[in-house]
């Protein structure tokens, strides 16, 4: 390593401008894309219980089968070296007055963690918003995932921490999943030093 | 299988220099109370997940994405500049098709945003929005006008250095940054907490802008360089 990082900065309330506004991506997966297709609305709340009307929620994912659509992922997979030809895996929503946005995509497979161990479905979450310096990252498992309890990650946390990080699925609505971001709180959500 | 990565082993990126990247917490900068983490972040080891990330090289990038002056039917009012430099990984390697989108004020310090209530005028030649790809070196240009300083509500008597914001794609989710470039002595520097918020004084310059006489045409703008440095990883995996 010889040269360092360029520092983070906000992105400010005016983010939109230049990055939502012509650009957001609601559906992460498109109508041909496999899997178990679901609708996720992630809220953000501040350390008062506020909604954060002016943050942006990145997502990235693996496809179906668990296989990211990048170069570095040289799983095969069924037999396959190629990702889902449908897929690209990234999304990104403004929130709204209320705090939250919502997106569609599918399910993830199972993709491998350290060692040999599978890590359980999950999303790659980051947060940028106006008093937020430099992204912050979580991510969202699937509530009752039987995976969850041998996810490498998961077991990182402190068990009372643990269900910050999981996504709750709308008993009315199926298909449908929620997932609050706390910045801080007795709920304050499980962040990640990546 | 080999490479960077296998299912048993995964290459692992650089972790931040200590001072390089502001705490989530920075007081002076107020909104920073109610919005940072109080407990702290959990250390992940980089697995998949976090190496890959949304790759751009093929995306269309429009003939005007990377020429703000040239969106409208007439020229936006304001000093006509060249931004460039280069997006380079902390090894020094260059970082070809990075997706690079700005956003910035025009010449009055206003935004063309519906919550921006300062009351400078707008300009109908100006939206104020880009984007282009780094090139197989590593390099990039935007042509723009220069932004102008701006008010807020952090504390009293409060303006924003003018500034212009990028948000740039590398190889992997974990290299995303969101930043912003000043200008050259800017007086307000010592004044604004969202600049003075990176501990490391070397650091902060970094994201000063240098003038540069020959990207600058004459007759017609003036030229800054702006390079980026991304998080790098050595070539050989990590046994996790
Ligand atoms: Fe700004």
């Amino acid at each position: 390593m010889d040269l360092v990082p360029t520092p983070s900065q906000t992105a400010g309330p005016y983010f939109h401008l230049g990055l939502t506004e012509t650009r957001s991506v609601k559906c992460i997966a498109d109508p041909q894309t496999k899997g178990e297709r679901i609708w996720l609305t992630c809220r953000v709340i501040d350390g008062h219980g506020a909604p954060v009307n002016d943050a942006m929620i990145e997502i990235w994912q693996a496809d179906a089968e668990g296989k990211y659509n990048h170069p570095d992922d040289a799983q095969d997979k069924a037999g396959e070296t190629t990702v889902d030809p449908a897929w690209f895996g990234f999304g990104r929503m403004p929130t709204a007055e209320d705090g939250s946005c919502e997106f569609e995509t599918i399910k993830p497979g199972r993709v491998p963690g350290s060692g040999k161990v599978l890590q359980a479905p999950h999303l790659n979450v980051a947060i940028f918003a106006r008093g937020v310096l430099k992204q912050l990252y979580t991510r969202a498992y699937f509530g009752g995932d039987p995976a969850n309890s041998e996810d490498p990650v998961i077991a990182l946390v402190p068990p009372p921490r643990r269900q910050t990080l999981i996504a709750q699925p709308d008993a009315l609505r199926p298909g449908h999943w929620s997932f609050d971001i706390h910045f801080q709180g007795e709920q304050e959500t499980v962040f990640f030093d990546v | 299988m080999g490479g960077l990565t296998n299912e048993r082993s995964i290459a692992q990126y650089h972790r931040m220099p200590p001072g390089s990247q502001p705490p989530s917490l920075y007081e002076p900068y107020r909104s920073t109370v109610r919005r940072s983490p109080t407990k702290p972040l959990i250390v992940l080891p980089h697995t998949l997940s976090e190496i890959t990330g949304p790759l751009y090289g093929h995306e269309k990038i429009g003939e005007t994405d990377n020429d703000l002056t040239r969106q409208h039917a007439g020229e936006p009012v304001g000093e006509r500049i060249v931004v460039t430099g280069r997006v380079l990984d902390d090894n020094g390697r260059p970082v070809p098709n990075a997706l690079i989108e700005v956003w910035q004020a025009n010449a009055t310090g206003r935004y063309r945003h519906h919550s921006d209530q300062h009351p400078a005028p707008l300009d109908l030649n100006f939206t104020g929005a880009g984007r282009t790809l780094t090139d197989e070196n590593g390099s990039y240009r935007f042509v723009t006008i220069k932004p102008g300083a701006y008010p807020w509500f952090n504390h009293y008597n409060a303006w924003r250095p003018a500034h212009i914001h990028f948000s740039v794609f590398g190889r992997a989710f974990l290299t995303r940054l969101v930043t912003q470039m000043y200008f050259p002595g800017d007086p307000l520097f010592a004044f604004d907490p969202v600049f003075q918020s990176i501990p490391d004084e070397k650091a902060r310059q970094r994201l000063i802008s240098v003038f540069d006489l020959e990207t600058t045409q004459p007759q017609w703008a003036l030229g800054f360089r702006f390079d980026i440095v991304l998080r790098g990883r050595d070539a050989t995996p990590f046994e996790a």
